[in-house]
């Protein structure tokens, strides 16, 4: 039996390759995953099995070289420090171009490795899947039938070192359910969703996942397309997420250098609502983007960046800093696969007070939004153009109605920010780690007939 | 041996006793899929190279089934005890049939090259100055031009496929692409443009391509919406460049007719094979064979030679896609559409190059039949739900149509509709066919290479999801 291989062992030997004027990092994953599905009461597949990675980045005079296989082998080990080393030679120079080097500040000391779904068996996960399709089917006569029921488990373990001192490593587990029942009523079909995610097998709550799927597809039944007009329209708090996502997004710091942000001029000015505070905390171990540290190594911190309205800062990894003056914010995001970008671990919003009904209650014509799509093709983060696909359904003189489909929503980043008239207190921390609430926008373009 | 010519990714052996370990549990199906991925890729931005890497993958999925059920497991421990030991994880999930004898492999597991110039066989130094070449043409377009990002990749996928029913396929896939992005810069804010050219070629794409004519459209583009005005609210009729939009019949029609989401009871097409689902002008067909396009494959990664599938003719529904799953329990051959993104993934079914044939109009005639709407240059990227058949996708370039003439351009926004209805309501088709930009399909977590083209065509009614009322 050969001794198991220790990856903070293996990124000290690999930076035994470093030559004299190279700033020289690399970092290095090792995860196993399975994910079990279910259909009509069986299970329908599982899929296993291990990944390993490497990434190498080396610079010298302000060029970079990166190189990246899918193996731990000595051999391609070996490969990948030549090929970084090659491919820096054609890279041009840049002043700041480098690697991280440690600021002082300390990482928040969470314990994120919970081991318990190492202790998982091929029948847990198999009960689970084929439990939550079960479940919705016999929820609501109404359910014809699920598309997809599924178990995911993983495990990953990470661990980076650099020539200016920075090692670090990190493991961890995970696990998710997400299900997809189908509602059919007088020929027509509609399909839900459903999921949750936690770093505990027991966080899960499969109890919530059934009831949102089957809600998500019955609740859809009788939808039709709404009248074009302009209203006030709710976001449900996944929807809050990928939308305040895509306006974080255009407030870090490779973006905005290179004024690829409607926002890049706006430091410190007024550029929401007042009710609007936003953050980037990966110290928060409720959330699943939680961590010690981020993908340079320096140690994961909490960034205020939309206070009470204020564009307060900018997000920054260590190159993106020195370019503009400044320190890394702790927000690069990368595995082994790739080069340090800047990113969010895991944004949350400042809830409000009220509930979801009072925020109802306070609309006589508008739009709660349950979920939108095309987000990638109908957001410009560039121009701040905004239109995508939405559906959900009608408020009321203060009450939810019909719900309707095939439908647009259409303004600007900029202007919905201002344009936020109210958060909810339905604070939550989603499968995906943003921590969010629904929130009110007012004054945004509905298309449909 | 040269480098287009390799032989097997494994040896027949190695892969035979893999297949045997595979089905020992009681496994009534077995196969073994081996990848060697290696691509390469060069950002240049703000002037400079910016980054260059290289990437390496090398693996094997292991699938075992017993009727309805799937065991698989992927290793990138190509030894026999790596593969071994996936091969026994994979039966350990799919157990308990009557073990079946894996019939002797046939063929002989080598796909060629069908490349002239394998990227990997250039020199750095000449990608580098391809992408230099392609930002100053950028910049010459205009002094708006404020920022342009060059991105060249290339990708070598060799893999081989072999299963219990014999098969012993392989197959040398290369895609090579240059992509440029500009931002323009104006009083009323920012806007870009964005073109790509890629195809199932290497490096003689540039000898066939003129880069810099690329290079001066995506920077036209980003000038020409500096000038635009928001797009209406509202449905209009829609005409819709050749060339610029059968990502609409990807997502409209192209998903819903995959037999995996159709067996499910999750697409609008389920049980209409047969039947009239589209205006009698259209002919869609999906054809993995189509040249060098980007969905263009040897073999699909079930080891299926690709072919070319009529799925909807002069508007009737005729066939479904499919992959080995669905099509052994449909009883029926398969189409070569079983795809996956990787070694480490399960097969499903996916499209490859989907287009509508030519109609019979001068596209002239259909923009000047137009009294009023919109014409859509060029389409992003776009979205189904395949149960209820709604679609939506982005326009990255269009224009209002005035009285049979296309006059201002508009800002970006999304389209949205519903398939079955858009199929129904395809008022005219042009008879200038082109396939448009090569694209990523992505499905359940998964994305492979896809191509798509269309005539110039014109919709009577699409939802725009502008601001303008």
């Amino acid at each position: 039996m050969t001794k198991k291989l220790e990856l903070p062992d293996l990124v000290q030997e690999l930076l035994a390759a470093a030559r004299e004027n190279e700033q020289f990092e690399v970092c290095v994953s090792r995860s196993h995953s399975t994910t079990v599905k279910a259909y009509l009461g069986q299970v329908e597949s599982i899929r296993s099995g291990a990944s390993h990675a490497v990434g190498v980045r080396i610079v010298v005079d302000g060029r970079q070289g990166f190189a990246t296989a899918g193996s731990l082998d000595p051999h391609v080990l070996k490969e990948v420090v030549d090929e970084a080393r090659e491919n820096l030679e054609f890279a041009e120079h840049d002043p700041h171009q480098g690697i991280a080097h440690p600021d002082g500040v300390v990482p928040p000391g969470l314990d994120l490795t919970d081991n318990s779904v190492l202790q998982l068996t091929e029948e847990k996960r198999a009960a689970v899947a084929i439990e939550l399709e079960q479940r919705c089917l016999s929820a609501d006569t109404r359910i014809s039938g699920v598309r997809s029921s599924a178990w995911s488990d993983g495990w990953g373990e990470f661990a980076l070192a650099s020539t200016s001192g920075i090692a670090v490593h990190s493991e961890g587990g995970s696990c998710s359910v997400g299900v997809q029942p189908l509602a059919m009523e007088s020929n027509e079909t509609q399909i839900g969703y459903a999921g949750d995610a936690s770093r505990r097998p027991d966080g899960l709550d499969l109890d919530r996942v059934v009831s949102e799927a089957v809600e998500s597809a019955t609740g859809m039944l009788g939808a039709t397309k709404p009248l074009s007009e302009k209203v006030t329209v709710i976001f449900e708090p996944s929807v809050a997420s990928a939308f305040l996502g895509t306006v974080a997004g255009a407030l870090t710091g490779d973006r905005v250098i290179k004024g690829r942000s409607p926002f890049a001029e706006r430091l410190g000015e007024q550029i929401a609502a007042p009710k609007l505070t936003l953050v980037d905390d990966p110290t928060n171990i409720e959330s699943l983007g939680a961590d010690n540290h981020d993908g340079e190594g320096l140690a994961a911190r909490r960034n205020v960046i939309i206070d009470s309205g204020t564009l307060s800062q900018f997000l920054h990894n260590s190159y993106t800093g020195r370019r503009v003056g400044a320190n890394s914010t702790g927000s690069a995001i990368r595995g082994p696969r790739s080069t340090p970008s800047v990113g969010l671990h895991a944004l949350s919003l400042l809830p409000g007070a009220k509930s979801r009904e009072e925020l109802f209650r306070s609309i006589d014509n508008g739009v709660f939004i349950r979920g939108v799509n095309g987000l990638h093709s109908g957001v410009n983060p560039v121009s701040g153009d905004f239109s995508v696909g939405a559906y959900g359904q009608r408020i009321r003189n203060g009450v939810l109605g019909e719900p309707f489909r095939e439908a647009t929503i259409a303004s600007t980043l900029q202007k919905m920010l201002f344009d936020v008239i109210e958060i909810g207190g339905d604070f939550e921390f989603l499968p995906n780690g943003t921590g969010m609430a629904s929130i009110a926008i007012a004054d945004v373009a509905l298309s449909g007939i | 041996m040269s480098e287009k010519m390799l032989g097997p990714l494994l040896d027949r052996e190695l892969i035979q006793d893999t297949i045997a370990t595979a089905l020992s549990n009681g496994g009534q199906w077995a196969e073994v899929f081996v990848e060697d991925r290696q691509s390469a890729s060069a950002e240049y931005d703000e002037g400079r190279v910016e980054a260059m890497t290289s990437s390496r993958d090398l693996g094997a999925g292991i699938r075992v089934t017993v009727g309805e059920a799937t065991g698989f497991a992927h290793t990138a421990d190509l030894t026999s005890t790596g593969l071994r030991t996936a091969a026994l994880a994979a039966a350990a999930a799919a157990h308990g049939g009557s073990q079946t004898q894996p019939i002797a492999l046939r063929g002989d597991g080598v796909g060629q090259s069908r490349v002239a110039i394998l990227p990997s066989t250039v020199s750095k130094a000449h990608k580098v100055e391809l992408l230099r070449e392609t930002d100053a043409a950028a910049r010459e377009v205009d002094e708006l031009i404020t920022q342009v990002t060059v991105r060249y990749s290339e990708g070598r996928r060799r893999i081989l496929v072999a299963n219990s029913d014999g098969v012993f396929n392989g197959d040398d896939q290369t895609r090579t692409l240059l992509s440029v992005n500009c931002v323009a810069s104006g009083d009323q804010g920012l806007q870009t443009g964005r073109e790509t050219i890629g195809y199932t070629v290497g490096f003689e794409l540039f000898d066939e391509h003129d880069i810099e004519a690329m290079a001066r459209r995506a920077a036209a583009r980003a000038i020409t919406k500096l000038g635009a005005r928001p797009a209406p609210s509202g449905q209009l009729p829609v005409v819709i460049q050749r060339g610029g939009g059968g990502v609409l019949f990807h997502e409209a029609c192209g998903h819903g007719l995959e037999a995996d989401l159709v067996d499910k009871g999750a697409s609008v097409f389920r049980g209409r094979v047969g039947e009239l689902v589209a205006s009698p002008t259209v002919t869609l067909v999906d054809d993995g064979t189509m040249g060098v396009e980007w969905g263009t494959v040897g073999i699909d990664d079930e080891g299926c030679p690709s072919q070319r599938n009529v799925l909807i003719e002069n508007g009737v529904l005729t066939d479904y896609m499919w992959d080995h799953m669905r099509s052994r329990s449909a009883g029926r051959d398969l189409s070569g559409n079983g795809r996956r993104q990787s070694y480490q993934h399960l097969p499903m079914v996916r499209m490859t190059n989907t287009f509508v044939m030519n109609g019979e109009t001068d596209p002239d005639d259909i923009i000047s039949d137009t009294e009023t709407g919109v014409y859509v240059a060029q389409l992003g990227g776009g979205q189904v739900n395949t149960a209820t058949g709604d679609f939506v996708f982005g326009m990255t370039e269009a224009y209002l149509i005035e009285n049979g003439q296309i006059t201002e351009p508009l800002r970006e926004s999304n389209l949205i509709g519903n398939g079955p209805d858009v199929l129904q309501n395809i008022e005219v088709i042009g008879n200038d066919f082109a396939m448009g930009s090569p694209g990523t399909c992505g499905k359940d977590g998964q994305g492979v290479p896809v191509g798509d083209g269309q005539p110039t065509l014109r919709v009577a009614a699409l939802t725009i999801g502008g601001t303008a009322s």
